[in-house]
């Protein structure tokens, strides 16, 4: 038998014009975790969906344990022993665990309902997980989710686990969990590809590490003998800095975001929210954390006027915009920085200078009138691509062709060019490589220094713990907590984010 | 109206509507399979007026309940794979489609009666052998409940155990796992090695066949004839209880023969001579189509994936 369980040779995948792989290489050895790092769009995905049988590769072969294989279809994926968690988890919310476990086994017609569920208990205790197999999964908190994920890989005999950026939406205790699993895992001998972006999570778990870049391999070496600046520069290429240079706020007490008892309706109930206060001072960047779906969302479109208000107040420099337009409030100098920066932060099909003033259509130096002044809008478009090192194919490319980080960059570009008092920024990195997170960093850094308040909703810890001069944690539409600079650890945020009080907080 | 609340009055009421009931439970019970798949099936008057007529030509012309049964399926599943075609592997507009068939079907069926029977007052009946009652010995005999349930056509017989095996397929079996899954998220099931598109195909092949099912019985047991929009709306009525039956062919059941008894009753409150005007009376079953859909709407659960298309990302 050969020690490698899977071997992807010289793979190559074109989508029309675009090379997503371009003779990729990648073993997996048995009873290993093996990282496959990228920046979004390197192709880890396109080479993960292909080694499950929803892509077929353009060229190369796959072999597994040591044999050629064809694999044209997830159900021959599952048939030879690999399994996949997607980042989006692949269950029916409607179903109960058993049902989703064996959705799509062979062999029996009439299900074995009392068999199912002996056999799911076994091996959940197996691997202390705790899934009931009654349960319906449109009930089970996330990390509950990903559990019967990985139990439907086990489930079918899997000796391969592919888990793709797989603690995203996990709180850190749940991740916790999730890594312990994946160790008991490997211990009996199972192998595990870990797609992910985030290198501190590569550096903790892996075993070796395959770096992609452009559909490229860059090299796969052990972690044991990484850093993780040493991986960054395999991943982007050039030297990252990760520590963010930036000296304690001025503390001003000038108020520019006061929310005063705020309940608005949420998509669901766990985002509903409940009587919250909160206030912001110029020069200071507050940090919103919370796993996704407690509220922050809701938070944001209150404030910006996107979701109306049901009771209480919103201050913007002590005029009260409650249910004020979009309009007015942009008039009140907030600027914000949308969650989806494809859907609601840009027009995909128009061009750097019209986005730029999709929020600024009444500012007389771009438009008089009625008429478009596309000089002075060229020009600003020309300082800003400069300043901001955006990279583009054509000058005049419409935006949906941008990467991910470039696109980032004109978003945050025309919303700290109004010079705001109130930036609101909705998870300004997400998905973004490592080089991009740095920039924009340090532009907020910059727009917290030339005296803005600074609403920074993020589900990255890293993110909160390094750019927030205070920390507000939301849990089910409250604020579980609010952490000072000097007590803002990842300990305390983890806790309050599972709800939980600490003793002894001032706002227990 | 001493004449009406009598027991016999009550057990012919309730046998007439066992009997009203079939053609909607029949089609409602493939609708179930279609719409747990993700179909909206819209077209299911279209597919029970082709049962009805094709199975009434087969069966005027050859006199044989099997053949004309068999052709009654087998033209509604032709309707059903036209929108299978089209919707499935063409991704045309599910609901669009099946409007536009519903109008083919419609000038359809009646173009083909008039060419094979001509313009005439008095419609020709099929007269077949076993479109009438049969008894079922001893449990027929059991009083009340032996006239309402056990001496009905065989094909009512044959209806009851198709919901019951179609209730044990679709929460028993790993083919109707299979099933709710690609109407619930398709692309889960697609990772789980369901093929989406094939579990569609084969949810609108068993809908058009019951749904073909269901004009047979219409023209060939109901009616003994053919007319023009024989259907009068019924595939339109079991639409709605499948919503109101919650996708389970149980309670489908149930809301069918409450809804067949309300249309016999309307039927006898007609003949008695109630002093209302017998549109109103005609009205009746619905009205109480739109009330179910009333009570209904709050709580329906509809498959997640329901009247979307689905398309295999590109390989």
């Amino acid at each position: 038998m050969s020690k490698h369980i899977l071997r992807m040779d010289q793979i190559t995948k074109v989508f029309g014009k675009m090379t997503a792989n371009d003779h990729v290489d990648l073993t997996v050895r048995k009873g290993e975790i093996l990282a496959l790092l990228g920046e979004n769009g390197a192709g880890k995905s396109t080479l993960m969906n292909i080694l499950y049988g929803l892509y077929k590769p353009t060229s190369g072969q796959i072999y597994f344990n040591g044999e050629p294989v064809s694999i044209n279809s997830p159900l021959k994926a599952i048939e030879l022993g690999i399994g996949m968690v997607h980042q989006h988890f692949m269950l029916i919310p409607a179903f109960k665990v058993w049902e989703n476990v064996v959705l799509g086994l062979g062999g029996r017609v009439i299900l074995d309902e009392a068999a199912a569920k002996e056999k799911i208990r076994a091996l959940a205790s197996e691997y202390q997980l705790e899934v009931d197999p009654d349960a319906r999964i449109s009930n089970l908190p996330v990390g509950l989710q990903q559990q019967v994920e990985i139990l439907k890989v086990l489930y079918r005999g899997s000796r391969l686990l592919i888990l793709d950026e797989p603690t995203g939406v996990l709180t850190p205790s749940e991740k916790v969990k999730l890594f312990q699993t994946l160790r008991e895992l490997t211990k009996d001998g199972f192998s595990v590809i870990f797609i992910s972006h985030k290198l501190d999570e590569v550096m903790e778990i892996s075993d070796r590490v395959t770096v992609l870049c452009r559909g490229k391999k860059i090299g796969t070496v052990d972690t044991k003998d990484m850093t993780k600046e040493k991986l960054a520069r395999l991943m982007v290429g050039r030297d990252v800095v990760f520590t963010v240079e930036k000296t304690a706020s001025k503390g001003s007490q000038d108020k520019v975001l006061e929310i005063q008892d705020l309940s608005v309706k949420g998509r669901r109930l766990a985002s509903t929210i409940k009587h919250l206060n909160l206030t912001i001072h110029a020069g200071e960047i507050l940090g919103v954390s919370g796993v996704d779906g407690n509220g922050q969302s809701e938070l944001v479109e209150a404030i910006t006027g996107l979701r109306p208000v049901e009771s209480g107040k919103v201050l913007i420099d002590g005029k009260d915009m409650t249910n004020r337009s979009p309009a007015e409030i942009i008039k009140a100098k907030t600027a914000l920085v949308p969650e989806d920066r494809k859907k609601v932060g840009s027009v995909k099909s128009y061009n750097i200078e019209k986005n730029l003033i999709l929020r600024d259509l009444t500012n007389p130096a771009y438009c008089k009138h009625g008429i478009l002044n596309y000089k002075a809008l060229e020009k600003t478009a020309d300082e800003i691509i400069q300043e901001y090192d955006i990279r583009l194919s054509e000058r005049q490319s419409p935006v949906g062709a941008l990467s991910g980080g470039n696109l980032q960059k004109v978003i945050l570009a025309r919303e700290i060019k109004s010079q705001p008092r109130l930036l609101v920024a909705m998870h300004p990195t997400r998905g973004l490589d490592v080089g991009a997170i740095e920039f924009i960093h340090k532009k907020l850094i910059e727009a917290r220094d030339a005296g803005a308040a600074v609403l920074l909703v993020s589900a990255e810890l890293e993110e909160i713990l390094s750019l927030s001069d205070r920390v507000v944690v939301m849990s089910g539409g409250r604020i579980s907590g609010e952490l000072g600079e000097k007590d803002i650890t990842m300990e305390k945020i983890g806790l309050l984010m599972g709800g939980e009080k600490l003793g002894g907080s001032a706002n227990g | 109206m001493s004449a009406v609340l009598t027991p016999v009055f009550f057990v012919t009421l309730l046998a007439a509507g066992v009997r009203m009931s079939m053609p909607i439970l029949l089609a409602a019970t493939g609708e179930i399979f279609a719409e747990r798949a993700g179909v909206l099936n819209i077209n299911l008057e279209g597919q029970m007026l082709m049962g009805a007529m094709v199975s009434f030509l087969v069966g005027y012309f050859t006199h044989n309940m099997f053949l004309s049964l068999m052709a009654g399926m087998i033209s509604g599943v032709l309707m059903a794979l036209l929108m299978a075609v089209a919707c499935i592997t063409w991704h045309a507009q599910q609901v669009v489609v099946g409007i536009t068939l519903n109008m083919f079907a419609l000038g359809f069926t009646s173009f083909w009666y008039r060419v094979a029977f001509g313009v005439t007052t008095s419609p020709p009946k099929a007269d077949l052998p076993g479109s009438g009652e049969q008894a079922i010995p001893l449990l027929s005999k059991i009083p009340f409940l032996g006239e309402i349930l056990f001496n009905q056509n065989f094909l009512f017989y044959i209806s009851v155990v198709l919901v019951i095996v179609a209730n044990f397929v679709i929460f028993r079996t790993q083919f109707g796992l299979k099933l709710r899954a690609s109407g619930e998220y398709p692309k889960a099931a697609e990772t789980m090695g369901v093929n989406v598109q094939r579990m569609r195909y084969v949810s609108m092949i068993i809908c058009g066949a019951l749904a073909g099912l269901g004009g047979t019985f219409l023209s060939l047991i109901s009616l003994n004839r053919f007319v023009d929009n024989i259907t009068a709306s019924r595939g339109f009525i079991a639409l709605a209880i499948v919503i109101f039956g919650k996708w389970n062919p149980l309670l489908v059941l149930a809301a069918s023969l409450l809804f067949g008894t309300t249309d016999a009753l309307q039927l006898r409150l007609q003949a008695v001579g109630v002093e209302l005007p017998s549109q109103f009376l005609l009205m009746l079953p619905y009205v109480l189509t739109i009330l179910m859909m009333i009570i209904t709407a709050k709580r329906s659960e509809s498959p997640a994936a329901l009247a979307q298309d689905y398309q295999r990302e590109s390989i």
